[in-house]
């Protein structure tokens, strides 16, 4: 192909000459992925799939050989855990507490995650079917969310948010 | 004449009523509405009682009696560890040290992470306009600002969006938001931005405002790489009538980052009033609760700064301070601030522009949570402040200022070549996988295409089964790089799987991160802003600066040299020195010394010797006989038609410069007298030189000249032509010899 396939040679806005460093390097969480270490972006090494692959086997090659899917593209709970201590390591223990139930997440299919979504909005829940399903999520190994929904169970009692 | 009755105002009232500005609503405050911007005598005052490590006690507000907002703020929303110390501080002292350049960012972060939003909004409310600017460049989060486009179309034409999604990439936006009409078609919109965005820059991020299911689901595959409308509301009612509580939206948070995207939720003043739901607060007040509430559950970053009611804002009183004070407090929560600025908010240009400026002055994370890069009709949020109407505006802006707002010019032939490549490939794609066939010429109107419009007449049908396949058939990202592949657009299959490879580190989920051309974040972790005073901070590394500056409409002194050049003839041939007349009849028209030689066209767009023309003509027309002759030791005009005065047998001359100033002079006259002068060249017409000439003539023989009126309109001559003014007699200035005699010059082929 001929035309734009040459990249523009400008620096743009983004592409900044002054390269920013590295602030603060938290020791990492993450286990089997060591997600962007410096939080820099690019590819760095180790960082896996959720699927466990590496990310640097995510090639166009590998897609030509048809061997790329979905559970390749998604993010690894170690990376998750990995943002979450960079979070906290820069004031915000909020957004850590966010990707920590994110990582979480990353366990459960789409439909059970839009499901529990669904199980939180006003009126769609009783008291007790929300602690029923926090004791349920607690059991897999979500402690994190099962703490939210149990919180939104007591809340939603006394503000007249349950079904 | 009609003399206006009592019961109509004067024609300056009338007039005034006329202009745009009064067509926008103004309200009169009323707190009881929530009409009031920074301060309603509704609002709590700022208190927190904390009871072994609990909150009993929040602006107000017993536990018992907390909200659903209230109760998750207190409980994950602050830092007790430091709120004693900073609810003790008074509102004066902690606005200070949001402001002073020598109090660092990090301490006030540290401080306000234990303020209550009654606490934040009286500090923010102390704040005046200059204030909110210097605490703005100094709290955000990410060091270099950015900008984020709104890419949509009435038709959600597929074409057009990717030719229009690597406009947009290409002029530097790093997010681009769609978004539909159609909502079914929501799932072809993501696929022709995500590949429009791939030829325009790498690293550039996606996103499809739609209903939150389907909106994840497409992120879920890849297609999106980030979502911004997660609405958080002010006060309970309203927020449960936006069907979510603060647990829900927590949890859709973490659902986003547990597949990889990033997100922010979406506040600003004016909804609650909207929605008759303000319960007599104002809306900074309800806006510090949103923000507040925005941390506690986690979010990296907020859009706000009014949004859809950034005119309920403007409407009263200090509403555009409140604006303003609201993207601060986001800093101030040590959250990234995507500043609004993305919907219409007056119908005057400068009170619209007057909203936007001081943002783009201080720099934010997004100076725009949505420049609208297609035209106003186009856009399907609705016109934005700023649209494609005004991309050459805010380019102006950033240099005039030396600012960087995140865009930059694009070379007009590039812009061609990237709309085309955007476009086939977007074609190529919808063919190879089966979702929809277009023609070339859709295709060549959609990269000619200013707007939808243009389009003429569209399949729309073919949109809703194209989206209708994408999502039935589970068209994730890697089918659209497969596509790209194989139809030969390999670079930009590359280029998506590069981009598809980064997120999954992560960093990206940082605060106000974004992808840089080389897809390295730059976020608050990366690239921290470190303002501290004069001569600390962001300043744009030379190159970006270079790009700031040179606009596509500057021209200089060679542009011009060349310009002229074009005009050049065979003509004003130097025909031996100019001698002293002895007819009455005689007139010298004295010309610059760049005329005849490197300057050759006037500021009217007549050529000098069309002007010459005209001049001469007008000399004869009352019988006498004129004459050319250069002048080589001046530019000054005064000096010429005085030196061409006393040439002349008459003892009249007239002047002209090169660029078409004219004046008429008489040898006994002091230099800088004259008996005509027209001096705005650029509105000069023919018949007025013709006008001049034949005054001159009338001067020569003593009868009564028909003085012209200089020609004067309301448009910006000065603006529009000193550039060129400051080229050309640069041009003449080149020529000056000082010593060097007179010339007469042909006159041949002039009549």
């Amino acid at each position: 192909m001929t035309g734009v396939g040459e990249r523009r040679p400008s620096a743009g806005p983004p592409a900044s000459a002054d390269q920013p460093v590295s602030g603060g390097q938290p020791g990492r969480a993450g286990q089997p992925a060591s997600a962007g270490q410096d939080g820099g972006g690019g590819e760095q090494p180790g960082v896996r799939a959720l699927s466990g692959r590496p990310v640097s086997e995510l090639t166009l090659e590998a897609v030509r050989r048809g061997e790329i899917s979905l559970p390749d593209l998604r993010i690894h709970p170690g990376s998750l855990e990995h943002q979450a201590a960079v979070a906290e390591a820069h004031g915000n223990p909020q957004l850590a507490e966010n990707l920590r139930r994110a990582a979480e997440l990353t366990t459960l299919g789409d439909d059970e995650v839009l499901a529990i979504y669904e199980a939180l909005r006003p009126g769609r829940s009783t008291a007790t079917q929300l602690t029923t399903l926090a004791a349920s999520l607690d059991g897999r190994g979500l402690p994190r969310c099962a703490a939210l929904l149990a919180e939104a169970a007591e809340i939603y009692t006394r503000r007249g948010l349950t079904a | 004449m009609t003399v206006p009755g009592p019961e109509q105002p004067v024609g300056r009232i009338r007039f005034m009523d006329q202009q745009r500005v009064n067509l926008d609503g103004f309200a009169v405050e009323d707190p009881d509405l929530g009409l009031v911007a920074l301060r309603s005598p509704h609002d709590p005052e700022p208190g927190l009682v904390i009871s072994d490590g609990r909150v009993v006690e929040m602006d107000g507000v017993a536990e018992q009696d907390f909200d659903s907002l209230d109760a998750y703020i207190a409980r994950h929303g602050l830092d007790l560890s430091v709120a004693a110390e900073v609810m003790a501080l008074p509102d004066t002292e902690l606005a200070r040290r949001a402001v002073r350049p020598d109090v660092p960012r990090a301490e006030v972060i540290r401080l306000c992470a234990g303020a209550t939003p009654a606490k934040l909004a009286r500090v923010l409310a102390l704040l005046r306009p200059a204030e909110l600017m210097m605490a703005m460049t100094k709290l955000r989060g990410r060091r270099t600002p950015s900008n984020q486009a709104h890419v949509t179309n009435r038709l959600d034409d597929p074409l057009l969006l990717a030719a229009d999604s690597a406009t947009a990439a290409a002029f530097g936006f790093r997010e681009i938001e769609t978004t539909v009409p159609v909502l079914a078609d929501a799932p072809s919109n993501a696929v022709a931005c995500l590949i429009g965005a791939a030829v325009g820059s790498q690293g550039v991020l996606i996103q499809c405002s739609v209903e939150e299911a389907l909106e994840l689901e497409l992120g879920m595959r890849g297609l999106t790489s980030y979502a911004e409308t997660v609405s958080l509301y002010g006060t309970e009612p309203v927020f449960t009538d936006g069907d979510d509580t603060p647990w829900s939206k927590a949890f859709l948070t973490s659902a986003y980052a547990s597949r990889g995207m990033k997100m922010r939720v979406s506040s600003g003043a004016g909804a609650e009033v909207l929605m008759a739901g303000a319960e007599g607060k104002s809306m900074l007040y309800l806006e510090a609760r949103c923000i507040a509430l925005a941390r506690a559950i986690g979010a990296q970053g907020v859009q706000n700064g009014g949004i859809d009611g950034a005119s309920v804002a403007g409407s009263v009183p200090r509403g555009l301070r409140e604006l303003m004070a609201e993207n601060v407090m986001v800093m101030m929560r040590n959250l990234e601030s995507c500043s609004g600025n993305d919907a219409l908010m007056s119908e005057s240009d400068m009170r619209r522009t007057s909203r936007t400026l001081p943002i783009v002055l201080a720099g934010s994370d997004f100076v725009f949570s949505g420049f609208g890069s297609i035209q106003r009709y186009d856009n399907m949020f609705g016109p934005s402040n700023f649209n494609a109407e005004d991309i050459d505006d805010f380019l102006a802006m950033q240099r005039d200022w030396g600012v960087d707002g995140g865009l930059r010019t694009v070379p007009a032939s590039e812009i061609g070549e990237l709309r085309r490549y955007a476009a086939q490939a977007c074609r190529a794609v919808y063919q190879h996988l089966g979702l929809a066939d277009f023609t070339d010429d859709h295709l060549e109107r959609a990269v000619d295409a200013a707007g939808s419009k243009d389009l003429g007449e569209t399949d729309t049908l073919a949109v809703l089964s194209a989206a209708h396949a994408i999502r039935e058939g589970g068209l994730t990202v890697v089918d659209i790089v497969a596509a790209l592949d194989d139809t030969g657009y390999e670079a930009e299959a590359e280029a998506i799987m590069e981009m598809t490879r980064a997120r999954l580190s992560g960093d990206y989920l940082q605060t106000a991160a974004i992808f840089d051309e080389e897809l390295r974040v730059l976020s608050l972790v990366t690239d921290p802003n470190d303002y501290a005073g004069p001569g600390t901070g962001y300043e744009p590394s030379p190159p970006r600066q270079a790009e700031i500056d040179e606009i596509r409409q500057a021209r200089g002194v060679d542009d011009l040299r060349a310009e002229q050049a074009s005009a050049a003839e065979l003509l004003l041939a130097p025909a031996g020195p100019a001698l002293a007349g002895q007819d009455p009849r005689d007139v010298v028209i004295g010309v610059s010394p760049a005329v005849g030689r490197d300057v050759w066209r006037s500021l009217s767009g007549l050529t000098v010797p069309e002007v010459l023309g005209e001049l001469l003509a007008g000399l004869e027309e009352e019988g006498c006989a004129g004459r050319v002759v250069r002048f080589n030791d001046t530019v000054d005009l005064g000096r010429i038609g005085l030196a061409a005065a006393r040439l002349a047998g008459s003892g009249i001359g007239i002047g002209l410069q090169g660029k078409g100033t004219a004046l008429i002079h008489r040898r006994d006259l002091a230099p800088l007298a004259n008996l005509e002068l027209y001096s705005v060249a650029p509105a000069v017409t023919r018949e007025l030189y013709r006008l001049l000439g034949a005054n001159a003539a009338r001067h020569a023989k003593g009868a009564t000249p028909d003085p012209a009126r200089n020609p004067y309109n309301d448009e910006a001559i000065e603006a529009r032509y000193h550039t060129t003014v400051i080229a050309l007699m640069a041009l003449e200035r080149a020529w000056v010899q000082p010593g060097e005699p007179a010339e007469q010059l042909s006159a041949e082929g002039l009549q």
